[in-house]
């Protein structure tokens, strides 16, 4: 069968569907591509380079869409290309069906078989095809360049001849993928960066990026991501009171901020009010990757940059990946490639859907003439319940060192009882036995400690050879066999000798054997 | 004593030499540059207690046994020399198990030897003729009854513990060495058996001591066999680390015990060194797997698995081109060889990619899990064969602070060393076993033969993680296409 990817036709859509590396690996599933002239130029990608992985390419949409059975697009189709299309072909894109139900009847009258990739669900399997967050992440990384372009500093502080400058201070409002992205970009131009977050769960993935997770205190148990699909849940008003208090504390000092909180359908929730946009230093700037949905902040236009009266300005910019579109087409063809691979089990190039599979059932919208959205709540729970992590309590030095106290008493305790029962025994043994007998004892016990003494320094990298030479040394029993061996018995004489012959054979080959390995113990 | 070449205070302090140098030998394995020298302590303390013991034998050899003690002593030492020479440095655990076999059977004879010469001195005694007797036959002669009965006692001892050993050892070297199957065998009723024999041998024990005949530890020492075989046969092919050193420590323990029959303090400080040698590898296996010793001897996981919390999620594969792509992207590598490694032969190969790897500038380091292998140490061995130098090979404890600074992590053959789960799933029979904490690293690649699961038959939740990404191949093969790609 055919895939194809037509060139976008939203206004400013610079990404595309299809690249020639994932062209290369879709024509390993058996299919044949083709795309639209000029489709990937606003991606830096030419129509030779797609000839040169063996892609098709044709002069129209409309050619595009007659000839292809499977249609890859970014963009929800615009109603025109619905209208244009022939019935019937399966389709690959956002979108957006809660949004665009006039779309969804027109596929469905078409009888098309409608795959959106904005209904992947969140499960890991599925990560690899996770087109929200694959743009989510370039979001989040453009958002903090955007905002450095607009900056008049440094991220990073500096010691110059000239003077010092100070290190920015970056706020990031939501620790989704777009605010982790978001978070590592800004640690790494060296920003000294805090992040926030509903889902204290969160706190670690923060803290492992570099960045200082503000803490509320906050006694309420707070919402757990897990429930919403590893989203966030809308919060109650104590907290939302509590968090604009943290935040308008936070205003005066912070340089940048970005705001990336979002909770699935519903409007963006208003978290930078006009009064903390107000208490901001001049030159400083919003980025508000919620702008689509209202925005976070409420100064914010959609797809504008503003700058307020006190010097601040607002980016409420919502095509962030396609401002990258060279990095988020290839990302995006990916994740499509990957659908397609689990929708050719076959690598025949013939796509099955598959009503029982998970993946495949929750990003269908429409097929064989029927609506299909919203699919039925996944077999599989949407991610693993995350534990919410408990701080562990900070222990103070005090309880340390009581704690050790207690360990080592206990220890040496056991230390004293161990010796207790030793010597109990040392006594009763003693109280029969001979002392010639008593004589080899005291050699025998000062040997084991002095064994254990010894081995316990032998370096983890040496146990073998420490086997191999103990065992030539345990052979050492030669020693009794010759002495045996010159009995008037030729019984004696036969065992003695067979046991010289075998320890020999031990005493030679454990010796050679451990050198052999030693001399292999090079330093670099 | 008959007079020797030399006499009884010179013999005396050749041993005491003789044991201060096995002492320096064992001390000596503290680090890698001294232990090269240290080795000569040991040969040099050999030399010394054997050649002092063949002249104390004195006139009272004959030419005859001279020639029969120099044409044993040399037929061994080539067959040894010839095995030590030949022998792959993969089959070093089945090399040190068959070594242990050929100590406890010798502590056996000599036990049996020790019986003979009993009876025979007693015999001269009743006779009146014990000025005939020489060697070990004439010190008996000259004991106590009460010295006789604990005689007795280290006799039964050392035949116990060598037949043990004996027999534990073979089956350990056939299962190391692929000759019988290394999965555990569970009979019904297995702990009740080796009960039941070890209180025969108790009881046959008693009966000796009571006056019974050469039967009684002959007896003994079949049943003490039989034991050997079967506890070790219990045992499945992971534990085998734990059980090399243990039987390491019973053939110490056996020469001790018949350092006590003979009555001879060299053999009893040997002993006694090589028996807590062993005792505190068997130690340190078990810590690194965070299980009691009596659980690894008695066999299996140590009864039943709680339910481990399933691992949802999907396994993603790599090609070696990905693999490669990541690793010329990186600056710090860690690479975590387990068994795996072993079983493929993989090490030249790996030694290989390290080189290259550390050749264009990046850290490239070894972290060996405890248990790694099947020998204490093995992989460090293995390593050291294949050139890599020792000093970029860490422990546990020394490199796992290191991962959340490593950018790629990898696996090559190992399981059960790297399972998440030990640190985060209680229910988890491996629950509390350290770990080597791969996974916090950005990426990790794991090369590995199949799907399968490691030897406690557990998931590995790790091939789950989002960082992480399987190599599925032979380890050497997929190595070796790693070093292709990287050229």
């Amino acid at each position: 069968m055919k895939i194809g990817a037509p060139k976008e036709t939203a206004k400013g859509e610079a990404r595309v569907a299809m690249t020639p590396e994932s062209a290369r690996r879709l024509q390993k599933l058996g299919y044949e591509c083709i795309v639209e002239s000029g489709a990937g130029v606003a991606a830096s990608i030419s129509d030779e380079a797609y000839r040169a992985a063996g892609v098709d390419v044709v002069d129209s949409a409309a050619d595009l869409w007659n000839s292809a059975d499977v249609i890859v697009k970014v963009r929800e189709p615009s109603e025109q290309e619905i209208d244009a299309a022939p019935d019937g072909r399966i389709l690959i894109g956002f979108v957006w069906p809660a949004a665009n139900e006039t779309l969804l009847a027109k596929m469905k009258s078409k009888r098309m078989t409608v795959l959106a990739m904005d209904m992947v669900p969140r499960i890991s399997r599925a990560q690899k095809m996770d087109a929200l967050s694959s743009m989510a992440n370039i979001a989040g990384y453009r958002a903090v360049i955007e905002a450095g372009n607009n900056f008049g500093r440094f991220f990073m502080g500096q010691m110059t001849a000239a003077g010092k400058v100070p290190p920015a201070r970056v706020l990031v409002v939501g620790a989704g993928v777009a605010g982790l992205a978001a978070i590592g970009t800004s640690v790494a131009l060296g920003a000294i960066t805090m992040a926030f977050d509903v889902r204290p769960e969160v706190a670690e993935q923060i803290e492992s990026m570099g960045a200082e997770f503000v803490f509320l205190d906050f006694d309420e148990n707070q919402t757990d991501g897990a429930e919403t699909g590893g989203y966030a849940a809308p919060s109650s008003p104590e907290f939302r009171e509590k968090q604009l208090e943290k935040f308008r504390q936070l205003a005066p000092e912070v340089d940048i901020v970005i705001t990336t909180a979002l909770i699935p359908n519903r409007p963006a929730p208003e978290l930078w009010t006009e009064d903390m946009v107000e208490a901001m230093k001049p030159g400083s700037i919003i980025v508000d990757l919620a702008a689509e949905r209202g925005g976070n902040c409420t100064l914010t236009r959609a797809d504008e940059r503003i700058v307020t009266d006190n010097g601040v300005t607002i980016i409420g910019y919502t095509d962030f990946p396609s401002r990258m579109a060279t990095q988020s087409s290839n990302l995006y063809a990916n994740n499509i490639r990957h659908m397609l691979d689990d929708l050719t089990p076959e690598k025949d190039g013939t796509p099955v859907i598959n009503m029982e599979d998970d993946v495949i059932r929750g990003t269908l919208v429409t097929h064989e003439g029927e609506i299909t959205w919203p699919p039925p709540a996944p077999k599989i729970k949407a991610i693993a319940a995350a534990t919410p992590k408990k701080k562990a309590p900070e222990e103070t030095s005090q309880q340390k060192s009581a704690r050790e106290a207690a360990e080592l008493k206990k220890s040496l305790n056991r230390t004293g009882l161990m010796l207790g029962i030793g010597g109990l025994l040392c006594l009763a043994l003693g109280s029969v036995a001979p002392p010639s007998f008593m004589q080899h004892f005291i050699v025998f016990v000062l040997s084991v400690f002095v064994g254990f003494h010894v081995i316990w320094g032998v370096a983890h990298s040496l146990h073998t050879p420490l086997m191999a030479i103990t065992n030539a040394i345990s052979s050492i029993i030669i020693v009794g066999a010759l002495l045996q061996i010159v009995s008037g018995s030729f019984l004696v004489m036969l065992l003695a000798a067979a046991s010289v012959l075998m320890a020999s054979v031990n005493i030679f080959g454990g010796f050679l054997v451990t050198r052999r390995m030693l001399a292999m113990f090079q330093r670099s | 004593m008959p007079e020797g070449l030399i006499n009884d205070g010179l013999i005396g302090a050749t041993y005491v030499v003789a044991a201060v140098l096995f002492i320096l030998a064992l001390g000596g394995l503290s680090n890698q540059e001294k232990a090269k020298r240290a080795i000569w302590y040991g040969i040099v303390g050999m030399a010394l207690a054997v050649v002092a013991t063949i002249s104390a034998t004195g006139n009272a050899a004959s030419v005859g046994q001279y020639s029969l003690i120099g044409l044993m002593i040399v037929a061994g030492g080539i067959g040894g020399w010839i095995v030590a020479k030949r022998v792959q440095m993969t089959q070093m655990p089945e090399l040190v198990a068959g070594f242990h076999s050929l100590v406890g059977l010798a502590a056996v004879f000599i036990g049996i030897n020790a019986h003979l010469e009993m009876s025979r001195a007693l015999a001269a005694k009743a006779a009146g003729t014990v000025g005939e007797l020489a060697g070990f036959a004439a010190t008996i002669a000259n004991k106590t009854p009460i010295e006789l009965s604990i005689l007795k006692v280290e006799l039964f001892l050392g035949i116990l513990i060598g037949a043990i050993t004996f027999t534990g050892s073979i089956i350990a070297y056939g299962k190391l060495a692929g000759k019988l199957s290394s999965a555990a065998l569970t009979l019904p009723g297995r702990h009740a058996l080796n009960l039941v024999a070890l209180i025969a041998c108790l009881v046959l024990g008693y009966l000796y001591l009571d006056g019974a005949g050469l039967w009684t530890i002959l007896a003994v020492a079949v049943i003490a066999g039989l034991i050997g075989c079967h506890l070790i046969l219990a045992i499945g092919g992971a534990d085998m680390p734990v059980v090399v050193s243990m039987l390491n420590s019973y053939s110490g323990w056996a020469a001790a015990a018949i350092g006590f029959t003979l009555g001879n303090d060299l053999l009893i400080v040997t002993g006694a060194l090589v028996g807590s040698s062993g005792a505190i590898l068997s130690y340190i296996m078990c810590k690194g797997m965070n299980r009691s010793f009596i659980s690894v001897i008695l066999g299996g996981w140590g009864g039943e698995t709680q339910s481990a919390a399933a691992v949802d999620g999907e396994m993603i594969e790599a090609d070696a081109a990905a693999v490669a792509s990541a690793l010329q992207d990186a600056d710090r590598v860690i690479i975590v060889p387990g068994y795996g490694m072993a079983v493929a032969q993989a090490q030249g190969s790996v030694s290989e990619l390290t080189k290259k790897l550390r050749d264009q500038g990046k850290t490239v380091r070894f972290a060996i899990h405890p248990v790694a292998g099947r020998l204490p140490g093995h992989m460090n061995v293995l390593l050291a064969e294949a050139k890599v130098p020792y000093d970029i090979v860490l422990e546990m404890e020394e490199i796992n602070e290191d991962f959340p600074k490593t950018d790629v992590v990898i696996v090559i053959g190992a399981n059960d060393i790297v399972n998440p789960s030990a640190q985060d799933d209680p229910g988890s029979p491996i629950a509390g076993m350290p770990v080597l904490e791969v996974w916090k690293s950005r990426q990790v690649f794991v090369c590995k033969r199949g799907r399968g699961t490691g030897y406690s038959g557990i998931e590995n939740p790790l091939f789950f993680k989002d960082n992480t990404r399987m190599f599925y191949g032979d380890a050497k093969a997929s190595v070796d296409a790693l070093l292709k790609e990287l050229n």
